[in-house]
């Protein structure tokens, strides 16, 4: 996995709660066996027409987020599936780092095991959030965050800044781009142990 | 062992730490673990890459079902990618020496629907698939959830899994349900009060008077739903309906009554706290219908469709009016008055052979109206061999029902069985969510007695006033 550990960049917001998995990625596309390319499909009924040309109206093809790292969204994001293809869509089409009030726990798990940052903010610091990003898109820029991972905060260049929080272990496994499992799998003799002191299970 | 009161949840989450090495997550062993096609591939993948056999294969169970045709299995799957996918399972259980329930095995079926029915899933357990619904196995007094795949990868590898302990939360419904009122109702009302994330965080523990009232599946249809209110998993503690139900499964223990002398260790200490607690009343369900895009947008069939516009929330107000949209409704509509298209018996929430009794009770005598197509998708090959030993097919297939070979089917609509755009459907699946049964497709949650009366009907139709012939 690749470290993270800081980063920049463009936000794009997303202004309604409850985002489903089966939003961010449509089941017709969960049958490929590989842990890639799902970026193209991300939020794929919401960002195409029918007739399969990008949708105007969709914040994501707004002119203005083109290049956006940052995710800027409602409460319960992410609520659904355990689909890990959400946060592999998410990271394939270029995103970091995903900003909202709360999340669905599945979701919010899986986005460590992909080297991307789940960032919950107090509801009236996401919707000042909302409100600079609407600002700044309308004076003609994108908004951008800085997002440190050492110190856990997130700000911009106006003032903004707030600290999150990171279960500790996650933290260092996403400073250090630590595989999970090696990890783990340190601890063979203990399991190993556990598993010999249950041997014989209820009644097995 | 500390003599604080525990709670089940406590108590199976003590057993099976094997260790909290200091700054990580403490490792939770797990008993079981179940798999299917669609979240599995890349964790198989990622351990062919590095040379990591699967720890425990006799502990891993698999099975194809959420991308399955439903028709005939004896012709070859049409859709490449979907075969692909089907056969990278076989290969997969075949190199790691997986139990594979595959497509043609007699107890193939919804892996969450042939884990109790096979025995498998067992009072005390951990159990763990990449499936949200994993929570349904809680019914049985497991502590059950769903994982992604990268986790999946973990739990091949390690037989563990990394995990901070939740938070747990004690449901005590009082009292009892009135006639006509299922398990379905009672946890889509139980959802529509806690919100679709009120559960997040925690563990959910379902008690009290009307909860041990309910039989054994009707217990897997309410904790099948925890996931829709945010748990990531429910559990209700085992007692002797769940002995009986277990009792000569395949792979239940053989030394049985030795199991259950254990197995009656588990549930929580009387004083046991809770991180939380709610209180409802089963008496104040009444048979419940989703009008909106997520199971927490749910009346009583006896309501209308509520004005999104009077909402005090923000969020609620928007998404309440963004789903009306979608589900081309208008507030004040009464919900018996909303015509259906298709009707949808199935799913790991209601596809066990006592739902398909309770759907084919109220078809009995009676047509399926010529504005609907409905069929009936029995979760596993057991239900569906056990339904035709009843009659219960000729039930459906004479009111005019399609009768279907076991999977998802159109739960989720990842196999050919699919809603079209604009298509309303009454179903007895778990998820209303936006194109969830197929894009631009309309969903209604309901119990499956209320969804056969509709394929009667034609409409919802208040089924405590049911004409049973
Ligand atoms: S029946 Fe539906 S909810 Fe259940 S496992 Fe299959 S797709 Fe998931």
């Amino acid at each position: 996995m690749q470290p993270f550990i800081r980063h920049t960049g463009i936000v794009a917001s997303l202004d309604r709660a409850n985002v489903d998995t089966d939003q961010i990625i449509p089941k017709q596309f969960l049958k490929r066996i590989e842990r890639t390319g799902f970026g193209q499909f991300l939020f794929f009924d919401w960002r195409f027409l029918p007739d399969g040309s990008p949708n105007p109206a969709f914040e994501l093809n707004q002119p203005i987020v083109a290049g956006a790292s940052v995710l800027l969204a409602r409460r319960n994001f992410g609520c659904g599936s355990s689909r890990e293809h959400a946060p592999w869509a998410l990271a394939d089409y270029g995103f970091k780092v995903v900003i909202a009030p709360t999340f669905a726990d599945i979701f919010f798990n899986n986005c460590f095991q992909n080297g991307m940052v789940p960032i919950r903010l107090a509801e009236e610091d996401v919707e000042e959030l909302f409100r600079r990003t609407r600002a700044a898109e309308a004076a003609g820029g994108p908004y951008r965050l800085h997002v440190d991972l050492p110190s856990c905060t997130v700000s911009d260049d106006a003032g903004f800044s707030r600290p999150f929080t990171v279960d500790p272990f996650r933290k260092r496994c996403l400073l250090e781009g630590l595989d999970d499992i090696a990890l783990s799998l340190q601890h063979v003799d203990a399991i190993a142990a556990w598993e010999a002191a249950h041997a014989a299970p209820a009644g097995e | 062992m500390s003599s604080t009161p525990r709670t089940l949840l406590d108590k199976i989450w003590d057993a099976h730490v094997v260790c909290t090495p200091p700054g990580e997550l403490p490792l939770l062993y797990i008993d079981r673990h179940l798999v299917h096609e669609v979240t599995s591939p890349q964790a198989f993948e990622g351990l062919r890459l590095a040379g990591r056999p699967v720890r425990r294969p006799e502990a891993t169970f698999a099975t194809p079902d959420h991308n399955i045709p439903t028709t005939d299995r004896r012709l070859p799957i049409a859709d490449p990618i979907s075969k692909q996918q089907i056969d990278t399972l076989r290969n997969n259980c075949r190199e790691f020496g997986v139990r594979l329930f595959d497509l043609g095995d007699a107890d193939q079926g919804i892996v969450h629907v042939i884990g109790p029915e096979l025995g498998i899933t067992q009072p005390g357990m951990t159990i763990v698939c990449g499936d949200s619904h994993t929570a349904t196995h809680g019914a049985l007094g497991a502590l059950a959830f769903g994982i992604g795949t990268s986790e999946v990868e973990h739990v091949l590898a390690t037989q563990t899994l990394r995990q901070a302990k939740p938070k747990s939360l004690e449901l005590r419904v009082e009292g009892s349900l009135h006639p006509g009122v299922t398990a379905k109702d009672l946890v889509l009302y139980l959802i529509g009060r806690l919100s679709t994330e009120g559960g997040t965080g925690h563990v959910i523990e379902y008690t009290g008077p009307c909860i041990r009232r309910l039989g054994m599946e009707e217990r897997m249809t309410v904790c099948n739903m925890s996931i829709e209110a945010g748990a990531r998993a429910g559990m209700i503690a085992p007692d002797q309906i769940t002995f009986d139900y277990l009792r000569g499964r395949d792979y239940a223990p053989r030394n049985f009554d030795r199991a259950v002398a254990e197995w009656e260790r588990f549930p929580g200490d009387p004083d046991a706290v809770f991180d939380r607690v709610e209180i409802f009343q089963g008496g104040d369900v009444v048979p419940q219908v989703t009008w909106g895009t997520n199971p927490a947008q749910v009346v009583g069939i006896d309501a209308t469709v509520p004005d999104p516009t009077a909402f005090g929330d923000p969020n609620e107000r928007e998404s309440g009016s963004r789903a009306l949209d979608y589900m081309g409704l208008r507030g004040g509509t009464k919900i018996v008055d909303i015509p259906l298209d298709r009707v949808f018996i199935g799913s790991c929430t209601n596809s066990r052979i006592e739902d398909l009794r309770a759907a084919a009770g109220v078809v009995r005598g009676y047509r399926v109206a010529p504005t609907v197509h409905a069929m009936v998708v029995p979760g596993s090959g057991r239900v569906k061999r056990q339904a035709e030993q009843e009659g219960l097919d000729r039930v459906f297939r004479d009111a005019g029902f399609e009768w279907r070979e076991a999977g998802c089917s159109m739960c989720l609509g990842m196999n050919p069985d699919t809603l079209t755009p604009g298509q309303r459907c009454a179903s007895t699946s778990n998820r209303n969510f936006e194109g969830r049964q197929g894009k631009g497709g309309r969903t209604h949650l309901v119990s499956p007695a209320m969804a056969a009366a509709a394929a009667v009907t034609g409409h919802f139709t208040d089924i405590r006033h049911w004409l049973y012939r």
